[in-house]
């Protein structure tokens, strides 16, 4: 049976809770197929993450590579395949606790960066598994600024060989996912040599471990990096490369080739390549950022209605915590962000696949746009829901704290995104040097990409609001989003400009502007998150109130970026001091509404249990038994040798002499 | 690895200092005899045979646990042996011993001892200090439950007097009622004092602290009656076993009570405590140790974020030159130099309230207890202020790290998780925040019907002079000198009038639509939490900047300085919009504040190691490969690696067991 206090909150929701699942799963279709999906994973115990949270980091790994190897099992057995309508569903079914997806990204490079001759030697064997791979891009000393990597791979005419080194300490591979003790092969970053001249990063194919017994290859030290905030069952590791050959055919050869005589050539366009980063930025969106928010939603909001705590009546019962302003004010933000962004995801999908379309038609107008906001939003989109997994894992209290609230680990797996694919303050900042571009060129009557001809259109106007519902009004809110990203690129434009003009260089003036710059590039996302929010909810459905709830978390996440940045949009006056007094009230009055649907908005997800894995925030909300349960499973339970090897003499007088 | 030297790049920070670090280090332990002493009671402890061990991260929680218990039973013993009294002086030895981390005996040390001191009656005094003492007996503080945390008057278990027998029966009537998370509860304890209401001749007493034995002494198992285990797994405190404590119609003697000051008689009559003041000494002065964890902790955090910021080479600032350092990216700077600058205002905070603390306490004795409310009131709001803002500071470190930031070996992922917690415990900082804007509202009320306030709320008084005029309070012209200290204390004191003004408004407001009182504060609390925001922010900015005039030392005053206009321009660039929509400052004057901080990241920028340097933590201590004294970071980590579990053997046995059969079959 499910606890009272929860089952109320889901007689009163305002609009019909399955329709919104269709809603966003993209059609009542797709539901149960993903449905269908998660229940045949959680009904195989192979699967199961029942003991994670008590496991050691050699167990979480080898747990992951059971399932891995399990998984193509099961694959076979339900007749998924790569290219069908379920295989989305199942790294969400699985909750991303699987080994070798690196493997996955080995052969998305040598599909991407490989000749057909490559492609067609390498990932018949990558697909039956007959080889494990890996990516090596990352180096101790060096991240996203790639052209730093130090990796050698110096070409060989005499044996037509390239031979591969680690010249120092910093050049190390570190952090590439399976490769510690999973991998057989990697694609190594490495710069190309060739009669001593340095032609810049590229691929190879380097195989690391024996495929017959695994033992490290000749030359090779690898291993793993330890341990790590999170992704215990993942083997990042280390490689060290000491006159590693491999023949000249390894080098992935799509783009450019090194013939035997040494002669370095070009060809083809890379601009398909670039295309294809940019697009990883946005596919981790929705697993490895919107998923965790929207679980720690579920779990902090279906808590919060659980725990009771004080009273705010005298006599009455104590309150639920969700009952209280501040409570409200921590955790529904992050509901309607969760949403604000799952439409953002979508509206990024629907951008890159027409991109996508016109590159095939070797139309490249759309890259440097694309490029842009997909740098922009990984950036803020990875922060903002970082930053929403952690109040809600505060706003749990003392029990967010345990692992068995799943809560932490959330937290610890999400904010790993805000460092892979791409440092974000240095995303930030890519977004920005477009963004500046795109200024002048509109300042100078030149033709702009359609997600910026809004800076062209410099107003200096007031906000309009008289009162506080005029607040509620998206033309009101996106005026003045748009009003703050075009006065703080305009303004940073301007203060380059100036500082070039009095003889500062062009790169020291740059620097000079980086905060700036990162502060325009945050309000130039913002303002479009705010936009396609608004225009979503316009084009929704009527019915089931679902169109009226979702206008009201838009208004939410409209007046909260306001609210939490009221010097922005105070600045200049666009918005009065009195105006400011009204976005506060309408945004505190958003809170009390929002408050009576929290629970079915979270519903909405649909999250299984299993899925959850959290003592806090299962479906029947019975929070304590299932603490109490979970707790009296751990393993500190047993039996501990501290007891006789400390205690006993502690406890019995050895230390009285003193 | 071999002895090797400091990498160059530290070495050229070290030099460019303006100032000597060892001056200010002196300041920070409040002068070099307490620097003095300190180092050689680090030296005791890190010199010690006794208290090596294997790095922490590669050991599984039961092992973790193991060597702190190891350690802990050592320490005592040696403390006791070395004649180490003085609290702080315990206080750095313990740290020194657990690296900065929780250990099992922190409760029994830190609680269930003093508890014993303040609450007991000599005769239970007689009968448990001595075994306490000896460690006969261990003992934790069972407060908090399940279903009840910071609402302390929301505690379930039951302890009935049965008159009869003399005994007190104790029960965990519900799930919510059992006793959860106290540490050392556990696998540790034997004996608990346990938070209980009390009912005799039939009646509620309210809350009232009991000693129970837990174990058999001797066997350890637990007592029948009692079920008492560990919590598991959690974000961090893996040394503590964090515990459960279940009972069912478990007897206690009467005496078994805390006696000292409410009594039940044999038949079952009810003393009352003459005064309840004396426990708001103690949660002041746990509070200020928070706010002194708040500073360590995010110092802990910028030191190995600066130094391995001199150290890690990226990108290029200058087209054909060599990689700079990441510390001269001003996108660096801007995220660690004003946490530097925090840092050092939570360093200044805490040994004020601390001060403060020992300069009222001295006059309970005498009686006068007159400035323990609004110590009380403004600790809550400033252990909620600063735990909250070291919580989300540690995090920018980490994050300032990049990649290498998230691995273990860092150090900052263990200084996060083992510092979030003061984020709920000793009182959820919400609820301290409010608790803070209770006294605001009260002295707000003083002032509107014209009486006078005093201490740190004075700036209230103020407002009633202001009265007259129709705007706000603040919106009078302040000239605000952005590169003036005192002139800045003067904005964020404006910033604090108004919002505690216009929270009082709105409460007012409330009230006016006829709701009860507590549903008006409810609705008014997000306000509530602002205005105290403001009001600790305003504290904070004065003691630092007071703290300035006591610098003797010409060079370390100006680093002090820049330091301190850094913090305070940087909140006000933060929250621009209080101060634009009170009038305090203009759009321009916000634009040359946002100038001016910028500004004074470069002025920071050559001192930024020795600013870091000055905090004087040892590598040990600090537990980092990022941020070791000597900057030689790569090398290392890759000797820390190589100690990982997972490479125990170069071919782990899942290949055998999983991948093998794999490759054969696919």
């Amino acid at each position: 049976s499910v606890n009272p206090d929860l089952g109320s909150e889901r007689q009163t929701a305002s609009f019909s809770v399955e329709r919104l699942t269709a809603l966003l799963d993209g059609g009542a279709e797709q539901t149960r197929i993903r449905r269908a999906v998660v229940e045949a994973i959680e009904s195989d115990p192979v699967f199961s993450r029942e003991n994670q949270y008590f496991q050691t980091q050699n167990e979480r790994y080898e747990a992951a590579v059971r399932k891995a190897v399990h998984l193509q099992k099961k694959m076979h057995e339900m007749g998924w395949t790569e290219n069908g309508p379920e295989y989305k569903y199942i790294y969400r079914a699985l909750s991303g606790d699987v080994a070798f997806l690196l493997h996955h990204v080995f052969m998305r490079s040598i599909s991407v960066l490989g000749s057909d001759k490559q492609i067609a030697k390498w990932i018949p064997l990558a697909t039956q598994h007959k080889l494990i791979g890996s990516y090596a891009q990352t180096e101790l000393g060096h991240g996203t600024y790639l052209q730093g990597l130090e990796t050698t791979a110096v070409f060989d005419t005499a044996t037509q060989e390239f031979i591969l080194n680690t010249p120092k300490i910093s050049a190390m591979k570190w952090w590439p996912g399976d490769m510690g003790r999973s991998a057989t092969h990697t694609v190594v970053f490495a710069q190309l040599y060739i009669h001593e001249k340095c032609y810049g990063i590229h691929p190879f194919i380097v195989q690391i471990r024996s495929l017959q017994d695994h033992s490290l290859c000749p030359g090779i030290t690898a291993g793993d990096i330890g341990p790590k905030m999170n992704f215990e069952h993942i083997d990042n590791g280390y490689l060290l490369l000491k006159n590693v050959r491999v023949p000249r055919e390894n080098m992935l050869s799509k783009f450019c080739e090194v013939r035997p005589d040494g002669t370095y050539v070009r060809q083809g366009s890379q601009k398909i390549n670039y295309f294809t980063m940019t697009t990883v930025r946005i596919s981790l969106i929705s697993d490895e950022v919107l998923t965790p928010l929207m679980k720690a939603c579920t779990i902090a909001i279906r808590y919060s209605v659980v725990r009771r705590q004080s009273k705010l009546k005298p006599g009455e019962q104590e309150a639920k915590i969700l009952d209280y302003q501040t409570q409200q004010e921590k955790l529904l933000p992050q509901l309607a962000a969760a949403y604000a962004f799952y439409f953002t995801n979508d509206y990024l999908q629907e951008l890159f696949n027409r991109g996508y379309r016109e590159i095939q038609r070797k139309n490249f107008d759309m890259l440097p746009e694309l490029h842009a906001l997909s740098s922009g939003f990984k950036a803020v989109i990875t922060q903002h829901c970082t930053a929403g997994v952690e109040i809600c894992l505060r706003a749990c209290g003392g029990h967010g704290y345990s692992l068995l609230s799943g809560l932490p680990s959330l937290y610890t797996k999400i904010l790993a995104s805000c460092i892979y694919e791409g440092e974000n303050t240095i995303l930030l900042l890519q977004t920005a040097r477009f963004l500046i571009k795109c200024f002048m060129a509109a300042s100078a009557g030149q033709p702009v990409p359609p997600s910026v001809t809004y800076l062209a259109a410099v107003k200096h106007g007031k906000c309009p609001a008289k009162n506080k519902l005029d607040f509620l009004s998206p033309d009101i809110y996106i005026e003045a989003y748009q009003h703050v990203a075009v006065r703080l690129t305009s303004n940073t434009a301007a203060k380059l400009q100036d500082l070039i003009q009095s003889g500062v260089k062009k790169h020291d003036a740059w620097n000079q502007c980086t905060v700036q710059l990162v502060q325009a590039a945050k309000a130039h996302c913002h303002y479009i998150a705010v936009k396609n929010f608004a225009e979503t909810v316009e084009k929704l459905e009527t019915k089931a109130g679902i169109q009226k709830i979702m206008k009201h978390l838009c208004d939410l996440f409209a007046l909260h970026g306001i609210f939490s940045n009221t010097g922005a949009f105070l600045h200049d006056g666009y918005t009065s001091a009195a105006q400011m007094d009204m976005v506060t009230a309408s945004y505190l009055d958003l809170l009390a509404v929002i408050r009576k649907d929290a629970v079915p908005l979270v519903d909405a997800f649909d999250f299984t249990d299993k899925s959850l894995n959290s003592a806090l925030g299962s479906y029947d909300g019975h929070v304590y038994q299932r603490l109490y349960e979970w707790a009296q499973r751990s393993p500190t339970n047993q039996m501990s040798p501290a007891y006789e090897r400390y205690l006993k003499p502690l406890l019995h007088n050895t230390l009285s002499k003193l | 690895a071999a002895a090797m030297s400091v990498n160059a790049d530290l070495r050229r920070e070290r030099a460019a200092a303006t100032f000597q670090p060892e001056l200010l280090t002196h300041i920070l332990d409040g002068g070099p005899e307490r620097t003095r002493r300190r180092k050689e009671i680090e030296a005791l402890v890190l010199n010690d045979p006794d208290f090596q061990h294997e790095d922490l991260n590669f050991l599984s929680r039961s092992q973790r646990y193991e060597q702190a218990i190891r350690k802990s039973s050592l320490m005592v013993m040696k403390l006791r042996e070395y004649g180490i009294a003085d609290p702080e002086e315990i206080y750095w030895f313990k740290s020194f011993v657990h690296r900065g981390r929780p250990e099992p005996l922190d409760l029994h040390l830190g609680m269930f001892l003093p508890t014993l001191l303040t609450q007991a009656t000599p005769e239970q005094q007689d009968r448990f200090f001595m075994p306490a003492w000896n460690l006969e007996i261990i003992g934790t503080y069972a407060q908090t439950e399940m279903g009840h945390g910071t609402h302390l008057r929301g505690l379930e278990t039951t302890a009935t007097y049965d008159p009869s027998t003399q005994e007190f029966i104790l029960n965990s009537p519900t799930v919510t009622s059992i006793k959860w998370w106290p540490g050392g509860l556990g696998k540790t304890s034997n004996h608990a004092i346990v938070l209980a209401q009390l009912y005799t001749q039939g009646q509620c007493k309210g809350l009232h602290a009991f000693i129970v034995p837990i174990r058999q002494l001797g066997t350890h198992e637990p007592l029948p009656g009692i079920t008492v285990g560990d919590i598991g797994p959690k974000f961090g405190y893996d040394e503590m076993d964090n515990g459960y404590l279940k009972m069912d119609n478990f007897r206690i003697p009467r005496e078994n009570m805390l006696m000292k000051y409410a009594q039940v008689e044999p038949d079952g009559t009810y003393v009352k405590p003459v005064s309840d003041k004396l426990t708001y000494g103690t949660m002041v002065f746990i509070r200020s140790l928070i706010v002194g964890d708040s500073a360590r902790s995010l110092s802990r955090a910028c030191t190995i974020a600066i130094r391995y910021s001199a150290v890690r080479h990226q990108s290029e600032l200058k087209p054909g030159e060599p990689e700079p350092q990441i510390l001269d990216y001003q996108t660096q700077q801007y995220k660690l130099f004003p946490l530097l600058a925090t840092a050092y205002a939570f360093h200044f905070v805490g040994a004020y309230i601390k001060d403060t603390y020992h300069r009222i306490s001295g006059d309970i004795s005498t009686g006068d207890l007159s400035e323990l409310p609004e110590l009380h009131a403004l600790t809550a709001g400033l252990k909620a202020f600063t735990s909250w803002t070291a919580n989300a500071g540690i995090e920018e470190c980490r994050m300032a790290c990049g990649g290498h930031g998230y691995s273990r070996c860092s150090g900052i992922p263990d200084i996060y998780v083992t510092f979030t917690p003061s984020c709920t415990y000793e009182g959820e900082n919400t609820v301290m925040m409010l608790q803070t804007a209770r006294f605001l509202m009260k002295s707000y009320t003083q002032v509107t019907s014209g009486q006078q306030v005093t201490g740190m709320v004075s700036y209230l008084n103020d407002l009633s002079r202001q009265r007259i005029q129709p705007q706000h309070v603040a919106a009078r012209t302040v000239t605000v000198r952005i590169n003036d200290p005192t002139s800045l204390v003067e904005a964020y004191k404006s910033r604090a009038a108004r919002l505690v003004e216009s929270a009082a408004k709105n409460l007012q407001a409330e009230l006016n639509h006829r709701r009860s009182k507590e549903d008006a504060w409810n609705r008014t609390s997000v306000d509530l939490v602002r205005a105290s925001e403001a009001h600790c922010h305003y504290v904070i900015v004065k003691l630092f900047t007071a703290k300035l005039a006591e610098v003797s030392d010409a060079a370390v005053r100006a680093v002090l300085t820049e330091l301190c206009l850094l913090y305070a321009l940087f909140g006000i660039s933060r929250n621009a919009g209080d101060f634009l929509q009170a009038g305090i400052l203009t759009s321009a004057q916000i634009t040359q504040v946002n100038q001016h901080v910028k500004e004074l990241l470069a002025v920071i920028r050559p001192n930024a190691v020795a600013l870091v340097d000055s905090f004087d933590f040892h590598d040990v201590h600090l537990g980092s490969v990022l941020g070791r004294y000597d900057g030689n970071v790569y090398e290392n980590m890759f000797e820390w690696a190589k100690k990982s579990p997972l490479n125990k053997t170069q071919v782990h046995e899942s290949f055998h067991k999983h991948l093998k059969p794999m490759q054969a079959k696919l």
